[in-house]
């Protein structure tokens, strides 16, 4: 039989992701103004001819989003990257996530949540930017700073508080908790704890969808999956391995790095050799392009093109996002080795702030209709917090469940029957 | 053993008497344990793993299905007299896994290989060889050199519907895998509340082999088994290695599949109709009266062979070939032990935390006042395995110390 696939031919492919003017800038703080804050570079689509050619943003190429936006703004006919419909989507979405977190934090301190739990907060952009453009069937691969991927992607807020408090309603039982949220009716494949593990499930997701589409013909299945993980996991051998399979194999799959400059409390710059990740996106064969993680609608852009490009099948793309945790890594964080200043400035780029400028000031909306979906999340997350409240505690009877697809891999007890059968199984009280 | 026995369903397997290998573990597509009851008190009937019921053997029908076997892989039966006067056909076992494979990848069309040099290559032990050629570049997939990362690539398609086979070209290598196989493969079905199953098999060939070096020889079993969540069993013949990669294909666990890298060429003839072994169930591979001999894998052929010296002894050992490394087959094992009484555990894991350690904790635990005397256990030295062939001799458990050791058990 055929190949499917051979190794593509990367002298055809020519790539420019890095301007030239600012290739070899030394290394300087983030704090600092300097090109790697807010700044995107050019990105050309693989093509199969092999002349660089720049040509419009209309006929799928990817430009630098802050151009296009100067770009729009330039011409008579002012043009509006998004509807009114699609701006209180977003901006629903990312308030959504910004109060979920909030109460979060309230709940934890309360004890009504325990463990490691991780907020979003300020990184809402790039949820929303990348989620809101996905099919139901499409999936998302996370990490444990998952809370508002699940949200994003339709998880219901009730659900996902329930896991959290460690409730039998939860989206996972009551098994998973902060750092696995799961959920197959909406395709959200984790929620993973350690780094790096989750971004090679993503790829055999996408694997999943080229393997149906190409070995099952099934044509329409062009379903496509988002990898989202840190900055720091862009150290890791997982991310490497991963982007030379996907990139080899052309996978349907985005890889989303959120760059929010610390891993816990180690500066991005003092682990990275090369702190500019979305270089390391050609180097595998798949273009890397950089945008600002705090503008929700720059985010929108990128993601539009690179979901695009693994439908059509033309493999992955590496997205670098930068942007800022206003929290610490965990509730459980200190956040004392962040200099102030630095919080001060992405502060300043607050995602949800600078969208509700963008509606109010493009008359896509106004204060009375934001403050009411403010208003609505809250309600919706009040109704939340008391579902979780009185939703059960996991019976003992749980315990034992799930372990195995087939509980018969308990095995056979020594009276010859499956351990499964024994009634102290179900109870959770037989010793397996 | 077709004397001796009268089971419902019972495969009868002519016995050969050349060196060559056939073992009477056959057993035909398993019909549900539970229907046969297990009479409480009544020693001498036990339920055997075939579904046949042994009542009372006499002393000449047990030796008419005495074994007579090799300790590692023998050349092929060359006699065409014996073979086509048996039904089934002939085969190595890494042909039988082949075979088992194939037939699994042609029924379903969800089920795919992943992993170094198993498509072009045909495996690095022909287990895959001609299957890239007939099912495509994409279901038997070349995977770059990444154990961790295609592994957890096999388990993100398992959980979105495919069913892959990934194979470690050596289980050694798996260790690089082991954040996937630990992390995601036995903990995601339950930490997704049971939203997503992990249909997997992880194979591949481990063990001690010949002289490959410290890195090489080592036995995984015995890191795995503490992993909740997945289910481990080891093949040993022709027979039991296709029934084994088949039922672990169609199972809706993470299964893994310890091979040997000795054993590949051994030679067995197996049925021609569609069977599976099950998963969770233990093979009686010679019952006795005296003694029982618990082993694994190649072990198995070390334990044969020194069953052949206790016999013209004068010693009647039971060998079971416990074949589900993880959950044991508490049952078989329990029956044997309030049969003799006695125990001993032959196994290549090392002694510490090994397969050995484990089995003989359940076997305390469970069946303690059955025992006359302390299990014994023979396992491999604690010592990474060595490239001096007499060194490495050493390091794994040899069939006179089996002979030793029976003899102290017996005493």
């Amino acid at each position: 039989m055929a190949t499917a696939f051979s190794a593509p031919k990367l002298a055809a492919q020519p790539f420019n992701t890095i301007s030239p003017t600012s290739q070899h800038k030394p290394l300087i703080s983030p704090t600092a103004a300097s090109p790697f804050l807010g700044s995107t570079r050019k990105l050309l689509r693989l093509s199969s001819s092999s002349q660089l050619n720049l040509r419009r943003r209309s006929s799928g190429s990817v430009f630098a989003v802050s151009d296009i936006v100067k770009e729009k703004k330039s011409t008579s006919i002012p043009s509006l990257l998004i509807t009114k419909e699609e701006g209180l989507e977003l901006y629903e979405d990312m308030v959504l996530g910004r109060a979920f977190e909030d109460m979060c934090a309230q709940m934890y301190y309360r004890g009504k949540m325990f463990g490691f739990v991780h907020l979003y907060n300020g990184q809402e952009a790039i949820s929303t930017g990348f989620i809101k453009l996905l099919k139901q069937q499409d999936s998302v691969v996370s990490t444990y700073r998952d809370h508002v991927h699940a949200l994003s992607k339709g998880v219901p807020a009730r659900a996902v508080m329930s896991e959290l408090f460690g409730k039998t309603t939860g989206c996972c039982r009551g098994q998973g908790g902060s750092m696995h949220m799961f959920s197959s009716e909406h395709n959200l494949i984790g929620g993973f704890a350690f780094i790096g593990e989750g971004i090679p499930v993503a790829t055999g997701a996408a694997f999943s969808s080229k393997y149906r589409r190409e070995v099952l013909k099934e044509a329409d299945c062009d379903h496509v999956t988002l990898a989202f993980f840190g900055d720091g996991t862009c150290n890791n051998g997982q991310f490497f391995e991963c982007l030379n399979m996907a990139a080899l194999w052309k996978l349907p799959i985005v890889f989303v790095v959120e760059n929010n400059l610390w891993a816990i409390g180690m500066s991005h710059l003092r682990a990275t050799s090369d702190p500019q990740i979305y270089k390391k996106g050609p180097a595998f064969g798949m273009p890397g392009v950089h945008v600002d993680g705090m503008d929700v609608l720059k985010v929108r852009e990128v993601a539009k093109e690179a979901i695009a490009r693994a439908r059509r099948g033309e493999g992955p793309t590496l997205v670098e996002c930068e942007t800022y945790r206003f929290r610490g890594h965990s509730l459980a964080d200190p956040d004392e080795l962040r200099d102030p200043t630095e919080k001060a400035h992405y502060a300043a780029r607050d995602p949800i702030t600078a969208l509700k400028k963008y509606l109010i000031e493009n008359n896509l909306s106004g204060e009375a209709e934001l403050k009411a979906i403010d208003k609505k999340i809250d309600e919706l997350l009040e109704d939340a917090v008391e579902f979780a409240d009185e939703s059960p505690l996991p019976p003992r009877s749980q315990l034992l469940e799930n372990v195995f697809a087939d509980p018969k891999g308990f095995g056979i007890g020594p009276d010859g029957r499956y351990r499964c059968e024994d009634p102290k199984f179900t109870e959770g009280t037989a010793h397996v | 053993m077709a004397t001796g026995f009268h089971g419902v369903g019972a495969a009868v397997a002519a016995l050969s008497s050349s060196p060559s290998n056939s073992f009477d573990s056959k057993k035909l597509l398993c019909s549900p344990r539970r229907s046969f009851p297990v009479r409480k008190g009544a020693s001498f009937v036990a339920d055997r793993s075939d579904g046949s019921v042994n009542l009372d053997l006499n002393p000449k029908a047990r030796r008419a299905q005495q074994l007579i076997v090799n300790a590692v892989a023998n050349k092929a039966d060359s006699s065409p007299a014996s073979s086509s006067s048996k039904p089934g056909h002939e085969l190595l076992l890494f042909e039988a896994l082949r075979e088992g494979l194939e037939e699994e990848m042609d029924r379903d069309p969800r089920v795919c290989v992943m992993g170094e040099d198993v498509g072009h290559y045909g495996g690095s032990y022909k287990v895959t060889r001609g299957l890239a050629e007939k099912f495509g570049d994409l279901r038997v997939l070349d995977t770059p050199i990444a154990e961790n990362s295609f592994t957890g690539m096999g388990i993100g398609a398992a959980m979105t519907g495919l069913r892959p086979v990934v194979e470690g070209m050596n289980m050694g290598f798996l260790l690089l895998a082991f954040n996937q196989i630990s992390n995601n493969c036995g903990m995601l079905h339950y930490t997704s509340g049971g939203q997503f199953t992990i249909p997997i098999v992880i194979r591949g060939p481990g063990g001690v082999g010949r002289q490959l070096g410290a890195e090489h020889s080592q036995r995984l079993e015995s890191y795995f088994q503490s992993i909740p969540g997945i289910q481990m069993v080891a093949c040993s013949t022709p027979y039991n290695a296709k029934g084994l990669m088949k039922a672990a294909i169609r199972s809706e666990n993470p299964v893994i599949l310890f091979e040997h890298v000795l054993l590949y060429n051994l030679k067995e003839r197996i049925p021609d109709e569609d069977y599976i072994c099950n998963l969770e169930e233990a093979e009686m591979v010679r019952p006795g009266e005296h003694v029982t001999i618990l082993t694994y894998s190649r072990m198995r052929y070390h334990v044969m062979q020194a069953a052949k010296t206790l016999v013209n002894k004068g010693y009647d050992p039971e060998v079971i070939d416990i074949r589900s490394l993880k959950p044991f087959d508490l049952h078989t094992i329990g029956n044997s032990v309030k049969k003799t009484h006695r125990v001993l555990i032959v196994e290549e894991c090392m002694r510490t935390g090994g397969i050995g350690a484990s089995l003989t904790a359940a076997i305390t635990e469970n069946f303690h006042d059955y025992l006359d005397t302390p299990i014994m256990c023979l396992s491999s030295q604690d010592v990474p395995t060595p490239y001096a062939g007499t060194l490495e001799e050493w390091t794994v458990v040899q069939p006179a110390q089996i002979v030793t050791a029976v003899e102290q058990l017996c005493k």
